[in-house]
């Protein structure tokens, strides 16, 4: 089959693989009809996250056809010419974690365990696509996948829904989500968003979905901005307000409520000197994140807010402002989303018409193009907010 | 050289002690363990792979026993490593889980034999049998120990890296399994 795979450092390449093959009975084989580049492929693509190989396959948003199940799938559950959307996060169903609904730190599904270990001081759960860190799983931007734990994750789409409609349900329509769930939004709430790529778009329309009076948008590409304030945010651009300053004047001094930092670990930042510190930084790897969105975050939220964390950070990061987060009573509140625990309750949203994740697409390429993909994507050309790859 | 190591499994105590019980079941999650025969009620012979086509084997027996709660064991006569372990089985907090605790000793002796068994152990005893521990779990919890393409051969995979890329296994590769 062809596949897109991680080439070295800053290089993805399309190549010829074998076929998947199912490993584990509980194991299902996908057709892949549509899946997407996310950003934090960006962060292994750069190089930031550890325990990348040549030959890895990418991709952890895909969905497809089921074509082949494992003995250990029951038919009830899941059957060959099923249609069904992927969730990133490789779960088993049965373990702790997934009993209390956090299934991306999943017990059981990581084969490397014991190098997240390390990293992280308790394992993850594995991941497609996404380095050996969180398993060594083959990703989803390719022609077919191996879904390990298909009776658990995958959720069947029974209704006439397009795949551009659904298929972020893998991924970063209930990462968004969470990063609002997360805020505990009352309906007076302020909710500043940094970051508006994908994640922070479904972020902003999660937080008004679920009530907040106002939401701010924060960064510095005017389309991406544009975008966000066609849905209905209040834009705010970084390279050319003071961030704090902004944000102050549009809460009456009191600073956002909540804070989403939807960002994560390859942040830019308007001062040219903070940025320079971290990018010197974590070019000699001495940092791992470059965390000026979370930082910001914190110093603008109001006494007593809370601060989501869903941009992804990957190891160690310096100057957290601890005394503004302990002295001014701050929650802050994290995680890789746990994905199952959202995607029927958002299918039943995108089905009543109250999020529609269809907004954010503006490429369409072939699988083959993906290299092209990754590089528009990530310089941001052609106002690029987000590729779905047809195989 | 003395490890220990623990986990905890979402099943009950007895569940755990009774899957350990049958000592034929330890290679399935053990990566250095052949194979077990059990010999009579309290008795067995163990078989451990060593490198170069080299096995280690050794008679043993079971010394103490507290059904669902704990099991110890020792090496018997002329065994090319003499060692001793035991299991507990503790009801975790949650009134679910067992905490699993396991303590082995090895006694690795000089000459060929020893040379070869410390290095087949490696440089990470106690990670290796923390990674035994944690294909226990998979197992008792999921019914089979987990694989990826990145690490596809289960408890057969001794170390954690060199791994393989990340990407399905050809035919071939499948079919020469670990030593490929």
């Amino acid at each position: 089959m062809r596949a897109n795979t991680w080439a070295g450092r800053n290089k993805v390449e399309v190549r010829d693989v074998p076929d998947p093959k199912i490993l584990n009975s509980r194991d299902a084989i996908v057709r892949i009809t549509s899946t997407a580049i996310c950003g934090s492929d960006l962060h292994l693509v750069d190089g930031y996250v550890p325990t990348m190989q040549d030959g890895d396959v990418l991709g952890h948003e895909f969905m497809g056809e089921v074509i082949e199940v494992g003995s250990g799938v029951p038919g009830d559950r899941l059957r060959v010419g099923d249609r069904v959307v992927v969730p990133f996060p490789i779960s088993c169903g049965a373990c702790a974690a997934c009993a209390a609904e956090l299934y991306s730190c999943c017990e059981n599904t990581n084969p490397n365990a014991g190098i997240a270990e390390k990293m992280f001081g308790h394992p993850v759960a594995g991941i497609f696509g996404y380095s050996h860190l969180t398993g060594g799983f083959a990703g989803g931007q390719a022609q077919y996948a191996r879904v390990p734990f298909a009776d658990v994750g995958p959720l069947k789409i029974e209704a006439d829904l397009t795949d551009e409609q659904v298929l972020f349900l893998s991924d970063i329509l209930p990462t968004g989500y969470m990063g609002a769930e997360m805020c505990d939004i009352q309906p007076s709430d302020v909710v500043a968003v940094w970051g508006a790529g994908p994640v922070g778009q479904f972020a902003m329309d999660s937080a008004r979905v679920l009530g907040a009076a106002k939401v701010i948008a924060i960064d510095k590409e005017p389309y991406r901005l544009r975008m966000a304030e066609q849905a209905g945010h209040v834009p705010v651009n970084f390279d050319e307000v003071d961030v704090r300053s902004r944000l102050l004047e549009l809460t009456g001094g009191r600073g956002p409520d909540k804070c989403i930092d939807a960002v994560g670990l390859e942040a830019t930042h308007g001062s040219a000197h903070i940025g320079a510190y971290d990018r010197i930084k974590q070019a000699v790897r001495s940092e791992t994140e470059r965390p000026h969105a979370l930082r910001q975050a914190i110093m603008s939220c109001r006494s007593g807010g809370v601060v989501s964390v869903i941009g992804v950070y990957g190891g160690f990061l310096d100057k957290f402002p601890a005394g503004a987060w302990m002295n001014r009573s701050l929650t802050l509140r994290t995680g890789q989303c746990h994905v199952q625990r959202y995607m029927k309750p958002l299918l039943g949203r995108i089905e009543r018409g109250e999020l529609d994740p269809t907004r954010i697409i503006t490429h369409t390429l072939p699988l083959d193009e993906a290299a092209r993909g990754f590089d528009i994507f990530k310089n941001k050309q052609d106002d690029c907010e987000k590729i779905v790859l047809k195989p | 050289m003395d490890l220990v190591a623990t986990t905890t499994i979402r099943k009950p105590a007895s569940e755990v002690y009774t899957f350990w019980r049958d000592l034929q079941n330890l290679p399935t999650f053990m990566a250095h363990l052949e194979q077990i025969r059990t010999t009579g009620d309290r008795t067995s012979h163990w078989t451990a792979a060593a490198p170069f086509g080299k096995d280690v084997e050794w008679d043993a027996e079971i010394t103490e026993e507290t059904p669902g709660e704990r099991i110890a064991w020792r090496s018997t006569g002329h065994a090319d490593v003499p060692n001793t372990g035991t299991v507990r089985f503790v009801p975790a907090p949650d009134g679910v889980s067992t905490e699993v605790h396991v303590s082995l000793v090895y006694d690795i002796p000089g000459g060929a034999v020893g040379k070869a068994v410390a290095k087949y152990f490696g440089e990470e005893p106690h990670q290796q049998l923390d990674d035994d521990l944690r294909r226990l779990k998979q197992v008792l919890e999921t019914g089979e120990v987990v694989r990826s393409d990145g690490a596809p051969w289960g408890k057969r995979a001794r170390k954690e890296f060199p791994q393989r890329p990340a990407q399905p296994l050809s035919d071939a590769e499948l079919e020469k399994g670990a030593d490929a």
